[in-house]
């Protein structure tokens, strides 16, 4: 099942290595991970996504949580949670799809960044299986490149991390 | 009051109350054995490799209770302690390497003996430093020995560039240390341990299984015993808890596992509450995972969040300082009615009694023929009365040492048991006694190990650490054959010890004494000569024969209950 896991970690150099070196050494996956500092600058914080049996996850949550910089790990799965990410789309539209395109877009409520003669350049954010349906939805005209964010995501109700 | 970065190097160890540390130099770490020249608040001990220095201070760390600290230099010197850092991490064996490093603004560049040490030591540490301000030394130095000696204990490395050990700042020793994303745990949850206590006042066949974490926390292993003497529950200790309580005590069954005895892993099989203290249920204690304890509810203290319900779940997690957590059982335990379990216990005595009665370690040593290599071992427990801090090499010499030693207290039996490494019992031994210097100190090796980090014996000279080392030569890796014989059709590749060098001599080119025992009364012999030597080191062949396997063995992939008994 797909987890996504939120770790606080210290602001400092070689963080992020620990981390997937941590993934890597031991075997675990990731499908996307996300990295940014935070309001307080001495801290940054992850969005890691993975799948994985529940023990497996659960080793996670306490490897990661053993890194010396690791400061707090909360896996949102296991709370109502949002998640959210960002894809960037460049498309072929030529005379017979643009109008198809620019309905897709329409439809899952994307942003057109920048035109072409031949293509369009489109902006999404949403939970990543609308990311992902978009995506779908948009290969048959011809993908010409693509770049997602993976998902970030937090609790919801007023409650901090 | 300004310092250079090596003086503040030198300070902070004077701080952390450091003894003896054991190094190699080179050019990246120059300006910190200049600043150790006029030192004499600790002694360097100069090793002969990398590698040895850090076994020999892991050895040092675990028979004197202080963190084991290491000095090398950048590039082939950090790169030949990769090993011993491994190796002292697995085995939760505080230490502190510190590394030269190129200067600052060649870091990156290919410099002249640049390794990226940080980067390839980073999943065999605890964790891992590269310092790069001078004015950080102090803290990270500070806080480098607070994360290798507290909590779940390991190695920590700080990599430290040559022209950060010239540059200087006003000193600031930190008294406190903090970090705030680190909060190793030391009691366990209330709750928990009354859950604990009242499980282990029901079980009708309680086993305790305890491990290395026995002789991190230093006084727990007391504690340990007493809990086996006050309700009469039985007690098998891994590998690394040897020592845990004392071998000749009668609720002690022996080591369990691949190698264990028949009583400790039959009765690990059919217990019915197993508390696990300090160990970490590794493959070669377990066996096959659905076969181990199957009818056993577990209870498991451990100060590692992560090591609890890894490989085995636990029905109830004491995470904590095991010699804290056994003081809090201990009390809980006392409210507890025994009364109604001791029929039960008496059953379940007899029964461990009579898997005793197989006496599955017992061996057969003819008067005239070949030695038997556990007939050694038998001898050098004799002599020594069991009283030496033995360390080991690793191969059969090393189970049958486990085996047949008789550990009497913790921290005299030190061993590679996580990593394995060969060349690990020499330099081990070195360090063992630098920390107790009145002690009998022997490494008991095998032919093949020993040539790992012979170099030591130089070590030994010029230290005048007079070591005994206990050489069971059977011309084979013993354990590989062993392996070969059993799952590979007798097909010995490549593991038969040739063109051995002839020890005796060899002992003596190095300055020590060489003695060789090629029959059983030669074996009693040189040992007692051995054991009067006290000014020079003495290295021992002991010829044994060839071909002799371990046992009792669990196959790999078996079940404990499988194991074989010859
Ligand atoms: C050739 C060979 C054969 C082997 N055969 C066997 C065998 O037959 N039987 C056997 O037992 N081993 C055997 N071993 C050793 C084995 O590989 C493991 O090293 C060993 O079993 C691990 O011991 P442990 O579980 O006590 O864990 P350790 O590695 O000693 O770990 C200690 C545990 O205690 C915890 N801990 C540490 N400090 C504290 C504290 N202060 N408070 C609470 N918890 C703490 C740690 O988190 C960890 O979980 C063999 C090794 C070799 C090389
Ligand atoms: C550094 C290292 N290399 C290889 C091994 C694999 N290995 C385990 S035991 C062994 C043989 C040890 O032979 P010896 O020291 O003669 O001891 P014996 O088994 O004969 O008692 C080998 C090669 C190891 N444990 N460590």
């Amino acid at each position: 099942m797909k987890h996504i896991i939120t770790i606080l970690v210290e602001n400092e150099f070689g963080v992020l290595t620990r981390i997937t070196g941590l993934f890597s050494a031991r075997g675990y996956n990731i499908e996307s991970l996300n990295v940014a500092p935070t309001t307080d600058e001495s801290m940054s914080r992850m969005t890691i996504v993975t799948y994985g049996e529940e023990n497996v996850i659960v080793q996670i949550r306490k490897q990661l949580q053993k890194l010396i910089p690791v400061i707090k790990v909360e896996n949102l799965t296991e709370h109502a949670h949002m998640e959210r990410e960002m894809i960037v789309i460049k498309v072929q539209a030529n005379e017979n799809s643009r109008a198809e395109v620019l309905r897709m877009a329409d439809v899952f409520r994307a942003r057109v960044v920048d035109v072409s003669e031949s293509s369009y350049s489109l902006e999404l954010t949403g939970k990543s299986n609308k990311v992902s349906a978009f995506l779908r939805m948009l290969t048959p005209h011809g993908v010409i490149e693509m770049t997602r964010t993976g998902s970030v995501g937090m609790k919801r109700g007023s409650e901090g991390f | 009051m300004k310092l250079t970065g090596a003086q503040i190097f030198v300070e902070c160890l004077k701080r952390e109350g450091v003894k003896h540390i054991f190094g190699y130099p080179g050019g990246a770490v120059l300006p910190i054995y200049d600043a150790i020249f006029y030192e004499n608040e600790f002694e360097h001990i100069l090793v002969r490799h990398e590698q040895a220095a850090l076994h020999a201070a892991n050895g040092y760390a675990r028979a004197s209770g202080r963190c084991g600290v290491a000095l090398v230099t950048s590039g082939p010197g950090a790169t030949n302690a990769v090993t011993g850092l491994a190796d002292s991490n697995i085995d939760s064996i505080p230490t502190v390497c510190f590394t030269g490093q190129v200067p600052s603004h060649l870091i990156g560049s290919d410099a002249f003996q640049e390794a990226d040490i940080v980067g390839v030591t980073r999943s065999v540490t605890k964790h891992n430093f590269l310092i790069k301000n001078v004015e950080d030394m102090a803290k990270v130095i500070r806080q480098a020995f607070y994360i290798a000696t507290s909590g779940r204990p390991g190695a920590v490395l700080v990599d430290i560039p040559k022209d950060i050990s010239l540059q200087s700042c006003e000193f600031e020793y930190p008294e406190e240390v903090h970090i705030r994303s680190y909060q190793p745990a030391s009691l366990a949850d209330v709750d928990d341990v009354l859950e604990a206590a009242t499980l282990m006042a029901q079980a009708r066949r309680p086993m305790i299984y305890s491990g290395g974490g026995i002789m991190n926390a230093r006084g727990s292993a007391a504690l340990l015993t007493k809990l086996c003497q006050t309700y009469r529950f039985p007690v098998t200790n891994t590998l690394m808890g040897l020592g845990g309580v004392p071998f000749d005590d009668e609720h002690f069954v022996g080591m369990l596992g691949m190698h264990g005895t028949y009583e400790a892993n039959m009765s690990v099989s059919h217990c019915d509450v197993l508390i696990a203290v300090g160990a970490r249920f590794d493959d070669r204690v377990t066996g096959k995972l659905s076969a181990f304890a199957p009818d056993a509810k577990i209870i498991h203290i451990d100060v590692d969040p992560a090591s609890i319900s890894k490989i085995v779940k636990a029905d109830v997690a004491l995470i904590g300082d095991v010699k804290l957590v056994l003081e809090q059982l201990l009390t809980a335990l006392a409210a507890q009615d025994f009364s109604h379990q001791q029929e039960a216990l008496n059953m379940w005595w007899h029964q461990i009694d009579h898997w005793r009665a197989k006496k599955s370690l017992s061996f057969v040593q003819e008067p005239d023929a070949e030695v038997k290599p556990q007939y050694v071992i038998e001898q050098l427990h004799q002599q020594t009365k069991g009283n030496a801090i033995v360390t080991t090499e690793v191969g059969q010499h090393q189970m049958w040492a486990a085996q047949l030693y008789g550990v009497r207290k913790p921290h005299r039996f030190i061993t590679s048991g996580g990593l394995g490494t060969m060349g690990f019992g020499l330099p081990a031994a070195l360090g063992v006694k630098k920390a107790c210097p009145d002690a009998t100190v022997i490494d008991i090796a095998g032919e093949a190990s020993i040539q790992m980090n012979i170099q030591e014996l130089s070590t030994a000279m010029q230290h005048n650490l007079p070591i005994k080392i206990a050489i069971l030569n059977n011309s084979f890796m013993g354990m590989v054959r062993q392996w070969q014989q059993m799952f590979h059709g007798s097909r010995y590749s490549h593991s038969y010890s040739d063109s051995l060098p002839d020890f005796v001599k060899l002992a003596e080119a190095y300055g020590g004494v060489g003695l060789r025992a090629t029959t059983p009364q030669e074996v009693r012999e040189v040992i007692a000569q051995a054991l009067a030597i006290n000014d020079r080191f003495v290295l021992i062949d002991f010829v044994v024969s060839k071909e002799e396997n371990v046992y009792p063995m669990v196959p790999t992939g078996a079940g404990l209950h499988e194991m074989v008994l010859a």
